[in-house]
């Protein structure tokens, strides 16, 4: 399932992160993508805070990966791939793969690793149509079976 | 007279140093990786621990040598336990337990953040006054953006952090949008020396009515400014060489305007912090403390005395362990062998906050 949708503000993308959040069952990984300052933290923010995070869900680029522990027992993972130099090799080490199976797990720049990344998963991809309005492209390649995602209501034809 | 090694390897630097009563510096070795990352553009976690493995025998060794003395002159061995990457911390807390075990010396294992907070207490000649509590502290670094009102030694309360990106990832997130290489501290305050630092007015996320900071915009609003200025063009050219597009005038203008905006909201409510808890002195440590601007700026608009650390320990260094483990040391406490690395460990555990 692919869909395209526009954001008109940083809240709706919260609102829709939190819908969608209604929505995930783990294990499930979310690889994200898209320019600096284009909302993967503030994305991954408000779906930590729906999933009931309470802590400060922060940048993980200096930390690569920042775990939160989740009130059904499960863990979020936020990763960030922005700082690694040879982002496949590193992340393989870092022992990224062995958390696919273990929960949510968040991936900022998915892009540097997609060789590592499991064929089931959820792309989200972010980029500018605005100064404060962003395009969110979501493609779920999990099979059928799962819930149908939310969309925002403002859809665009592809 | 107390003699402690330090020894650190939680990020890029394998450190090791030796201090006498947590206040005069007698030795202090750093291996840097900086080069290695510097040269591919980005961190590599394995190949950082594989560096530490190779570096901490010999660094430990030349801060005893340095220090002109030998291990049973010791009376203690601190180490960093964590924040930091699990990797690297093993090497340095693997090295600290054997020495230890071996020597049959205490083993104090040590909190980064806590470590840069020392650099404040010590220096090579242990002529440092002493520090009137309360201490209001901003911790500012790559990793980390932090206000916490220091009670007394090993005290902490904390009064708030950055809720998305610390100041210094902003630094090098936008350094690099500008071209201007890694790490962004340093090649943004070199290149913003000679730029007009009101000539862009850029967003400062005041946050009013809490200790808590955001950089996330800012470092936005810089991308945007920079994307701005180059117009339309060709994005995938523009993606591969980023910030070569624009004139080295109007780049030191950017980077002068950004850096001013950083150090404005850091410099404004560290202050505002230090007045609302009546704390008597500010101190200021971590990697973005080394910055000529934030330290100029507290000079000028703090009414209350502001340390800042000597700027080679601003940057992550085995001084500042050895010195937060003689006062974990003067307080009765000391870590056993089952000592294991904490890559998350908090400064301030949740339910003392």
């Amino acid at each position: 399932m692919q869909r395209t949708f526009l954001s008109a503000s940083p809240e709706q993308t919260r609102q829709w992160a939190r819908t969608l959040a209604r929505h995930l069952q783990p294990p499930l990984i979310i690889a994200l993508r898209g320019d600096l300052g284009a909302g993967k933290t503030l994305f991954t923010q408000a779906l930590a805070a729906a999933l009931g995070v309470t802590a400060v869900v922060t940048s993980p680029t200096f930390t690569l990966i920042n775990e939160y522990d989740l009130p059904d027992g499960h863990t979020l993972y936020h990763v960030d791939c922005y700082r690694l130099g040879d982002a496949v090799t590193e992340a393989h080490a870092l022992g990224l793969e062995e958390l696919f199976d273990l929960g949510f797990v968040v991936i900022e720049w998915a892009d540097r690793i997609d060789s590592l990344l499991p064929p089931e998963r959820i792309d989200i991809t972010f980029s500018d149509a605005g100064p404060q309005q962003r395009r969110i492209c979501v493609l779920d390649t999990r099979p059928v079976g799962h819930d149908r995602l939310p969309v925002l209501s403002q859809e665009c034809r592809q | 007279m107390t003699l402690i090694l330090g020894i650190e390897s939680s990020c890029d630097e394998t450190a090791a140093a030796v201090v006498i009563d947590g206040r005069t510096m007698r030795s202090n070795v750093v291996a840097s990786q900086i080069e290695l990352h510097r040269q591919y553009g980005g961190v590599f976690p394995e190949m950082a621990s594989r560096q530490h493995v190779l570096a901490i025998l010999p660094v430990m060794q030349q801060a005893l040598a340095d220090a002109e003395v030998v291990w049973a002159d010791l009376d203690a061995i601190a180490v960093t336990r964590g924040p930091g990457l699990a990797g690297s911390l093993l090497v340095g807390v693997n090295a600290a337990k054997a020495a230890a075990w071996m020597q049959g010396l205490p083993l104090l294992g040590i909190n980064h953040l806590e470590g840069h907070i020392y650099a404040n207490w010590v220096e090579a000649e242990g002529n440092l006054p002493d520090k009137q509590f309360p201490v209001l502290v901003l911790i500012v670094s790559g990793g980390h953006t932090e206000l916490i009102l220091m009670l007394g030694h090993g005290s902490y309360r904390r009064l708030g952090g950055t809720l998305d990106d610390a100041a210094g990832e902003a630094f090098d997130k936008v350094a690099r949008v500008l071209g201007l290489g890694y790490p962004g501290g340093p090649a943004i305050e070199q290149a913003g020396r000679s730029g007009d630092a009101a000539a862009y007015p850029l967003p400062r996320a005041w946050l009013s009515g809490s200790h808590d900071f955001s950089f996330s915009g800012l470092k936005t609003a810089a991308l945007r400014a920079v994307q701005k200025l180059e117009g339309a063009g060709n994005d995938e050219e523009r993606r591969l060489t980023p910030g070569a597009h624009l004139p080295p005038a109007q780049i030191a203008d950017l980077a002068a305007s950004f850096e001013e905006a950083v150090v404005d909201v850091l410099v404004t409510k560290t202050i505002a912090a230090a007045k609302a808890t009546e704390a008597n002195e500010i101190c200021v440590c971590g990697g973005v403390a080394a910055n000529a601007r934030l330290r100029h700026h507290f000079q000028q608009r703090s009414p209350l005395p502001v340390a800042t650390p000597p700027l080679y320990l601003c940057t992550d260094n085995a001084v500042m362990i050895a010195a937060a483990g003689y006062y974990r040391r003067l307080h009765g406490e000391h870590s056993n062998l089952q000592l294991d690395v904490k890559p998350h460990l908090p400064l301030v555990l949740a339910q003392e906050a």
